[in-house]
């Protein structure tokens, strides 16, 4: 096996025992760039590092090439969201979690394409052009976080970091075979995360196993002043009664070293199976990989039961009008005065102040950021707020309080990260609704704000990823490691790779 | 029904200068979205809160301390236009 085939886990392991070193990993990534990298188009940008800038990180934690989502401010290192709009935006500052990746010794490869802003479950909106799936060149590989989790998947990054509002990070990570977790709502700073939907937005990990996934989250996590939505479980007490009997060894912690929940045992354990999650518009053999996931988990000695989660079927209304709304507020920023992109307007308007802004957020954004915002700014308008966004946000509150109820007896719930696999470039992309609707499966735990994963569990004929999402309770996510390991220690999905 | 419009009130209320063709193709998508969102309204949703947020946090306050932040000139410096140390926009007032 090549190098940059390799997880984090057994590359640091690898370095530790001198049979490798930084650059020799920074160089095999390379190579596979050099090689596949214009056909799969994970990145924007990509940097370029000397080898002999590389040998000081030796010595810490995890001098591993990572792959950075394109919303993620990388100091002095252009960051765009994959939008013309920030076009030559320099950051003068670095994301929370770019400095404590710095602190661990991490190497940036480049900044990940994206859906713009976010904007998409395709990866097909960004500015820069669409990723390919590298499972299938013709297909798309799944959004917003899809440049990130085809370079994880080409072999172009060992792991990344993706953003996750509505799915983001799991539903490209099931369509390219890897591993992507988003985390509570709170557990990861948002500080420099440019923002899409600020009530749903997390940053979590995508890696080609279960446990990189745990040590990425190890080094992410954390409660951070600047964003005054992390928490901060020390103070307030998050923790219901089920997690903390679930709690080994991280009682009085404010975050767990989640290695510890790498243990094969989920027996005793029970785990719903929403079955609101298993109607119509599913692929046959999506349903058949996720149902002998279960028959696996249950030979292991976990319990299953139908539950139900009543609002389900209203999850993407909602979604699409909360999510647009904050977006639309977030969006006001990029108006051409204090950074990135300003147009003046043609000879035959004039060029006033407004006249300025408008041409500038015509020019700037994409047509699905110009849906979105609109959509959003509709249903927060006057006469339109109580009939939308306020409708949104009650109904927000009957969602979650279906998952509060089902976990009042559950450890956790199983269910597909995605109604189907990898669909073609181009098959959805003129119609938004059946776009939004590839997100039916991802989006609850965002309205609910709970953690999730999704890790591969099968393949279709046509040789593309399946994913299995698991959720669990809100700052739980040692359990969505621990059900997640002990099914890949009896599979061995996670080992395929791609030879591009 | 949404009416184009409807659709370049909204544009406008965006901030966003918008060409026929375009506002004609996002009539027939927003009217396509919002008839799906509408489904919410078979919810009987008196006596519900509403969730603008997640988590229990609240009175997130931090000490009014003077801590390093960006210069002014930094500040400036990723803007098109400068001026007399602000930012330079077209005419506000015709």
């Amino acid at each position: 096996m090549k190098l940059n085939q390799r997880t984090a886990h057994e590359l640091r392991d690898l370095i530790k025992s001198n049979e490798t070193s930084v650059d020799k990993i920074y160089a095999a990534v390379r190579t596979q760039i050099d090689k596949s990298e214009k056909e799969v188009n994970a990145f924007v940008r990509l940097q370029e590092h000397n080898l002999q800038d590389l040998k000081p990180k030796q010595d810490l934690a995890f001098p591993i090439p990572i792959a950075i989502k394109d919303n993620i401010c990388i100091k002095e290192n252009e960051t765009t969201c994959a939008s013309k709009i920030l076009a030559g935006f320099k950051p003068p500052y670095n994301a929370t979690v770019i400095d404590k990746l710095l602190d661990s010794g991490a190497v940036f490869i480049g900044n990940a394409n994206m859906d713009e802003f976010a904007f998409g479950s395709s990866t097909e909106t960004s500015f820069f052009g669409p990723t390919k799936n590298p499972w299938d060149l013709k297909c798309v590989p799944g959004g917003s976080s899809g440049g990130s989790t085809a370079a994880v998947a080409a072999d172009e990054a060992i792991w990344a970091i993706g953003s996750d509002p509505g799915g983001s990070i799991r539903q490209p990570a099931s369509l390219c075979g890897v591993v992507g977790l988003k985390p509570t709502y709170g557990r990861v700073s948002r500080y420099g995360l440019i923002a899409f939907a600020s009530s749903l937005d997390q940053i979590g990990p995508i890696t080609k196993d279960v446990t990189d996934s745990a040590l990425l989250l190890n080094i992410l996590a954390g409660h951070d002043p600047k964003d005054s939505t992390s928490a901060d479980c020390r103070s307030i007490n998050l923790l219901n009664t089920r997690n903390q009997r679930s709690k080994r060894s991280s009682q009085n912690q404010e975050i767990p070293d989640y290695t510890q929940s790498l243990i094969e045992d989920v027996k005793g354990l029970t785990i719903g199976i929403p079955k609101e999650y298993f109607v119509e518009g599913m692929d046959p053999e999506v349903k058949d990989a996720v149902m002998a996931s279960v028959a696996i988990l249950k030979d292991q000695g976990a319990c299953f039961k139908e539950i139900s989660l009543p609002h389900t079927e209203y999850a993407v209304a909602t979604y699409y009008i909360i999510a647009t709304a904050e977006a639309s507020s977030n969006l006001a920023r990029f108006d051409g005065v204090a950074f990135g992109l300003r147009e003046r307007p043609s000879q035959i308007r004039k060029n006033t102040l407004v006249d300025m802004y408008e041409e500038t957020r015509d020019k700037g954004f994409g047509m699905e950021a110009k849906r979105r915002i609109m959509l959003g700014t509709y249903s927060l308008s006057s006469g339109y707020y109580d009939a939308y966004y306020l409708k949104g946000l009650k109904v927000r509150s009957l969602i979650k309080q279906d998952f509060d109820t089902a976990f009042e007896e559950l450890d956790a719930i199983i269910t597909p990260t995605s109604p189907t696999t990898a669909f073609k470039i181009g098959e959805r992309a003129n119609d938004p609704l059946s776009m939004y609707l590839s997100d039916i499966y991802t989006i609850s735990a965002n309205l609910s704000g709970i953690p999730a994963i999704s890790i591969p569990c099968g393949f279709s004929k046509k040789g593309l990823p399946i994913g299995l999402q698991i959720m669990a309770n809100a700052f739980n996510e040692e359990m969505l490691l621990r059900i997640a390991y002990s099914y890949e220690q009896a599979t061995e999905w996670h080992k395929k790779r791609v030879n591009l | 029904m949404i009416s184009t419009e409807e659709v370049k009130n909204i544009a406008s209320l965006s901030r966003i200068h918008l060409k026929d063709a375009e506002a004609g193709i996002l009539s027939q998508d927003l009217e396509k979205i919002l008839d799906y969102i509408n489904k919410l309204e078979q919810l009987e949703l008196s006596g519900i809160d509403p969730t603008t947020h997640v988590l229990p946090l609240k009175n997130v306050f931090r000490k009014d301390a003077v801590i390093p932040s960006l210069k002014q000139e930094q500040a400036l410096s990723f803007s098109i236009e400068q001026k007399d140390g602000a930012f330079k926009v077209p005419k506000i007032i015709e």
